[in-house]
């Protein structure tokens, strides 16, 4: 038996800090279910008022990219800034933009 | 060296030191987790709780500071009293033992101030009716935890079972103390202060039995055993925590950060 097999699997921690707003990854913990993971991510991550709701997810039930696919997947969008809406003359009255 | 401080007979401060000092010396002995407890997450949650009761005994031993003559702060009472003039639970000042004794107590207390700060909220003192506000939602989470907490080890290993159970033979005898009603009480139940001792009991024991009954733990029966903290009468580990917690006010008198 290795030394991981003994420990209680990984869970990722996501806290809402008030409602309209996302959720936002903000760590990673240790438990051994659901129950457990939500009430040490309360204690963890919310102790300076950080939250109004958290999310936890296990670990391994995220599918992830592959970080030797980068290249392929990300650099194609250097070269395309006409994907940014920047090109457009905005109207005047149309502020903050 | 700074004198100790005198408390007055008024039961009305006495009612409040009870509450008071529960929840310091319980925060005190929850705060030795700090760097101990089995697990980082855990080390946090023990802490944090520790100070959510810091912070009640902050509020309550301020009011009761303020009823007594000598007008004490809250810290001159948290620090420079004899160890006769505490009067939590003896319960609250027992050793933290292991994992297992400190999550039945935290059950046990929590469950109490619990039921405690429910009743206070209709206190006809203003002051104590807000810190029972605040201080119940905290108390609902602390029992919480502690319930899920004894629920895993009650239903874990062998091992963790026998802990549970060597906890339970070891700190049931304390709880009788928590609803034993005397003349402070009667004081503060018939100026609306607060409830009397006694009424607490049925309550517990039936949220303590529903914890109990999904484990299959039986409660043990009542022995003739009554400590007696809450008269100022405490357990031989009372003044050890007293030394750690006074030093600092003791050597140094005032000092603060």
């Amino acid at each position: 038996m290795n030394a991981t097999a003994n420990e209680w699997p990984l869970w990722e921690v996501f806290v809402r800090t008030k409602a309209g707003l996302d959720h936002k990854h903000c760590g990673s913990l240790h438990a051994a279910d659901p129950k457990m993971a939500l009430q040490m991510a309360r204690d963890v991550y919310t102790r300076r008022q950080e939250g109004s709701s958290v999310w936890v997810v296990r670990s391994d039930q995220i599918v992830a990219s592959d970080p030797g696919d980068k290249d392929m997947l990300f650099d194609p969008a250097d070269d395309k800034v006409y994907r940014h809406p920047t090109f457009y003359k905005l109207p005047d009255a149309v502020d903050h933009m | 060296m700074k004198a100790s401080i005198s408390i007055p007979a008024d039961p009305k401060v006495q009612y409040l030191l009870r509450i008071g000092d529960t929840c310091l010396i319980l925060g005190q002995r929850l705060g030795e987790w700090c760097g101990h407890a089995p697990i980082i997450e855990e080390d946090i949650a023990l802490t944090n709780m520790a100070l959510d009761l810091i912070g009640q005994a902050r509020g309550v031993l301020t009011l009761a500071g303020n009823l007594c003559p000598q007008d004490y702060d809250e810290d001159q009472l948290a620090f420079l009293r004899d160890e006769r003039d505490y009067l939590n639970p003896t319960l609250a000042e027992l050793p933290r033992g292991d994992f297992a004794a400190t999550v039945l107590r935290n059950l046990m207390l929590s469950t109490w101030l619990k039921l405690l700060w429910e009743r206070l909220l209709d206190s006809s003192d203003a002051e104590l009716s807000a810190i029972a506000g605040k201080a119940l939602k905290e108390a609902r989470y602390h029992q919480q935890h502690a319930a899920d907490w004894l629920q895993r080890l009650g239903d874990g290993t062998e091992e963790s079972r026998r802990r549970v159970e060597a906890a339970l033979a070891m700190l049931w005898p304390y709880a009788a103390e928590l609803f034993e009603s005397d003349a402070v009480d009667a004081a503060a139940a018939a100026a609306g202060l607060g409830p009397s001792s006694d009424g607490l009991r049925e309550p517990w024991l039936s949220e303590m039995a529903a914890v109990f009954a999904e484990l299959h733990l039986s409660m043990p029966a009542q022995g003739p055993f009554r400590s007696s903290g809450r008269r100022g009468v405490h357990s031989e580990h009372m003044g050890y925590i007293l030394a750690d917690l006074q030093y600092l006010q003791r050597a140094f008198p005032g000092g603060a950060w």
